[in-house]
């Protein structure tokens, strides 16, 4: 497929899927917005973890560690929140927990070249270790975050349920994405971002320091990471259990490749993945199709299957990605 | 030229685990100057490049500019002294923009937003100022070879720099792109920007120096004019010996051929028609030169050849016997022998060792297998006999041979393809960024090869190699046969117009008195 067909496929895809919200909002408002907040919802950790995924990606240095920096993120953020009680304290120790094993990813991958692999799996068998290890029986629910509503902008049709009358970590996600977006291809960071991941030597030869830039980039993921782990103890659930993450820090990895590496392509490939998803648990309560709940449960694998199967072949990768940086 | 030297190295000395790179280097490059220096690979060119342009860091002595004393701690500090290099492998990110490329690192930008309209803007005027061919907005991997130079040499220029480093930039280049480099050299060095120039070409360095350092083993060893000197005397100081001459070759080839390929079309990666109708016959003992601009076919010719890519249509027939296509053991087990272009990526197992890579083609038989096992003995031992027969330096046989140099590389191939009976060796770029010693030796194994009666496909970009080894030449042009002739009865020029792409209609008749 060249991309220009590509190009149209998509267009088609996002085409059906705007029409198909807009009839279902015309014959049944609530339930479509049901549906969308919750995909919207969903979507959050997802994108997080993508954007984590493609700052690393962009500079170079694959994070397969998502998972982990997540588990370590939501436990933090669950642990402060319990001793200081303060929420917003709780999401910066969340964050920082997240940066914290970014630069312990960095120190393995950039500074010892270790394979990226092995050091993102260590990340996310200790996390799961550390995690385990500390979690104090009996303390089971902390404070939540609490949805808010953006006077005025909430007030719109449609549109504002869905965006500006959310959980706080949702809503500064979706601006973030916008952000990270014109952050990556309109700024020096992103620029030097992507050289270190293209051609590390061509960023070395014209005084740049790779390893400064690697590291960075991937501590800055690792905080996104740890806020998506947040989002999932202190904002979705509010407790913590060891299998919360159960596997998002992955499907965010495929998120970002079926995104293209961007922030608005991974945005929009989380939303589609956590559409059917919502939709597969609205259906499940539907009365008026009869379709057994082992078949509606396959709606997201399904999508995953068929998404990886249309796009992923030519979604090229930055060029020098996974490859460890020597100098001298 | 006769003022205080612009950047000046006293006894500067580099060591890498204890072998001595760059020896006690005492060197001056004046301002305006272009100063061409030879070396052998290995002779500590590039250290030395590398030291001045900020990435090494000199174990001893001192480098000045302008009379002051400066460490470098990083390229960046070396670009601030206005020193810029372009390194023989381009460092260019393939899918940024031209301009994207010349302003990294340098951004113009206010509060860290790019200001691209600007970037253009410069990128555009260095390239009007220079009539450069390249668009700030083409993407380098749409660039041909000669273009991407362009651009790294811009982003010396949008760096203001004074002094340029080349490390061997005409390696990759047709002819015409060289004379249009050797043409932005002299405008450059005119406006006072000194020139370091990298080169094994004797030819080029003659013709554009206009002070030539030789180096050997990490040390200087003589400075001089080019009025001073001649490429025979330059040759024998870089490689510390008189080069041997080599008798004339004795006899013709017989007329017997030994392998014919009719009528052979091959698509090239994207579908498109790389070969058309070709044609081509060899005789025992013989070597067909086939000479071209780089990407007019040769490359998918020569994997066709060998089995490494399907073929549309066409016929192969060695020593009488038909032989299939896309089969390269069969083709081995017939007496085909490969030296392929890129020998990193094909010709050797990097990881593997030397004396496993030259078993790559026999290892399944005896002596070096049996039922299934190998016969570490054996391999060893041949191993030890190929390095010694092929003088491969610097190596035992379990050294991984991406640790060898790549003249030594390129032994180590020629020693697994000629240690069996070959009919047919096709060799393609077989001396391409090899030293003088090396080269020499590669071209003597080919004559040795046609000796014993096999033919032998050289497929090469470098007219010299081409002229000096060939018995009979064909020029390929956008996947045709643009010409064959016979050695002696062809000119450089003639071969070299059709190359590209002129025409000539002697063709016929020189095809017809072979």
């Amino acid at each position: 497929m060249n991309t220009s067909a590509k190009k149209i496929v998509y267009y088609f895809i996002s085409g059906t899927l705007i029409l198909s919200v807009f009839i279902s909002y015309f014959f049944n408002a609530p339930v479509t917005i049901a549906v969308l907040s919750s995909a919207i919802r969903q979507s959050t950790p997802l994108v997080l973890g993508a954007m984590c995924g493609l700052i690393g990606e962009r500079a170079g240095v694959i994070n397969i560690g998502i998972e982990g920096q997540m588990l370590f993120g939501a436990f933090t953020g669950f642990i402060v929140s319990i001793w200081t009680g303060n929420l917003f304290l709780a999401v910066c120790a969340g964050m920082v927990s997240g940066l914290l094993l970014g630069l312990f990813l960095g120190f393995m991958a950039v500074s010892l070249h270790v394979d990226q692999i092995i050091a993102g799996t260590v990340i996310n068998i200790a996390a799961v270790g550390v995690c385990g290890y500390f979690y104090p029986t009996g303390l089971s629910v902390s404070n939540k975050l609490q949805a808010m509503s953006i006077p005025f902008l909430s007030d719109i049709p449609l549109i504002g349920p869905l965006f500006f009358s959310n959980s706080p970590i949702t809503m500064v996600t979706i601006l973030l994405v916008f952000f990270l977006q014109f952050m990556l291809f309109r700024s020096t960071w992103g620029l030097r971002t992507r050289a270190s991941g293209e051609h590390p030597e061509a960023a070395e030869t014209l005084g740049l320091n790779v390893y400064t830039i690697r590291y960075s980039r991937l501590m800055a993921g690792g905080a996104l990471a740890g806020l998506a782990g947040v989002f999932l103890s202190l904002e979705a659930v509010g407790t913590f259990e060891r299998n919360m993450v159960n596997g998002r820090g992955f499907i965010a990895l495929a998120v970002m490749i079926f995104g293209r590496w961007t922030p608005i392509g991974s945005w929009g490939a989380a939303l589609l993945f956590a559409l059917t998803s919502a939709l597969q648990t609205q259906l499940q309560f539907s009365d008026t199709l009869h379709i057994p709940h082992q078949f509606t449960g396959m709606l997201p694998y399904l999508m995953t299957v068929f998404v990886i199967a249309v796009f992923m072949k030519r979604n090229n990768p930055p060029e020098a990605l996974g490859m460890p940086f020597e100098k001298d | 030229m006769a003022d205080e030297p612009f950047i000046q190295l006293k006894q500067v000395t580099k060591r890498f685990a204890g072998v001595v790179a760059n020896d006690h280097i005492d060197l001056a490059f004046h301002r305006g100057e272009i100063h061409s220096i030879l070396g052998e690979n290995g002779a500590g060119k590039s250290t030395l490049m590398n030291l001045l342009s900020g990435l090494f860091r000199p174990d001893e002595g001192e480098i000045l500019v302008n009379g002051r004393s400066i460490m470098f701690k990083s390229s960046r500090e070396a670009i601030k002294q206005g020193i810029g290099m372009v390194h023989q492998h381009f460092m260019l990110v393939n899918r940024f923009t031209v301009a994207e490329n010349i302003i990294l690192g340098q951004e113009p930008a206010t509060f860290g937003l790019l200001h691209m309209k600007k970037a253009r803007e410069k990128v555009r005027q260095i390239s009007d100022a220079y009539d450069f061919n390249v668009h700030p907005d083409d993407r380098v991997e749409n660039l041909s070879v000669g273009q991407q130079q362009q651009v790294e040499i811009m982003k010396a220029l949008y760096r203001d720099i004074s002094f340029l480093i080349l490390d061997e930039p005409t390696a990759v280049l047709t002819p015409s792109e060289s004379q249009a480099l050797f043409e932005i050299m002299r405008t450059l060095s005119k406006q006072g920007v000194t020139i370091i120039f990298i080169t094994h070409k004797l030819k080029e360095v003659m013709a554009i120096a206009s002070r030539i350092t030789v180096m050997r083993k990490g040390a200087v060893v003589t400075t001089c004019l080019p009025g001073e000197t001649d490429e025979e005397e330059l040759v024998s100081v870089m490689i510390g010996r008189k080069p041997e001459k080599r008798e004339e070759k004795k006899e013709n080839p017989s007329d017997r051929i030994i392998f014919e390929v009719s009528n052979l079309n091959v698509l090239n990666d994207v579908g498109i028609s790389a070969i058309k109708n070709f044609s081509l016959s060899v005789r025992e003992g013989e070597i067909v030169g086939i000479a071209g601009v780089q990407g007019n076919g040769q490359t998918e010719l020569v994997e066709a050849l060998t089995g490494n890519r399907p073929v549309q249509s066409g016929g192969m027939v060695l020593d009488g016997d038909k032989m299939p296509f896309s089969n390269p053991r069969r083709l081995i087990e017939n007496g085909f022998g490969h030296v392929p272009e890129d020998r990193l990526k094909h010709g050797l197992v990097l990881s593997f060792s030397v004396a496993d890579n030259q078993v790559l083609c026999s290892y399944y038989k005896r002596p070096y297998a049996r039922s299934g096992i190998r016969n570490t003995k054996a391999i060893l031992e041949n191993s030890q006999k190929l390095i010694r027969e092929y003088d491969i330096r610097g190596t035992t046989p379990h050294t991984p041979s991406g640790h060898l140099s790549g003249g030594n590389q390129q032994k180590v191939i020629l020693s697994r393809e000629l240690n069996r009976e070959l009919k047919l060796l096709i060799a393609s770029q077989p001396t391409r960024g090899l030293d003088v010693g090396a080269v020499q030796s590669v071209h003597e194994r080919l004559s040795d090869l046609r000796e014993t009666g096999a033919g032998v496909i050289l497929v090469s970009s470098d007219l010299d190699e081409i002229f000096s080894l060939s018995d009979r030449i064909a020029v390929m042009y956008q996947g045709e046969v643009a010409g064959e002739f016979l050695k002696e009865t062809v000119t450089r020029e003639l071969v070299g117009n059709l190359m590209g792409g002129g025409k000539t209609n002697l063709t016929k008749d020189h095809v017809s008195s072979s």
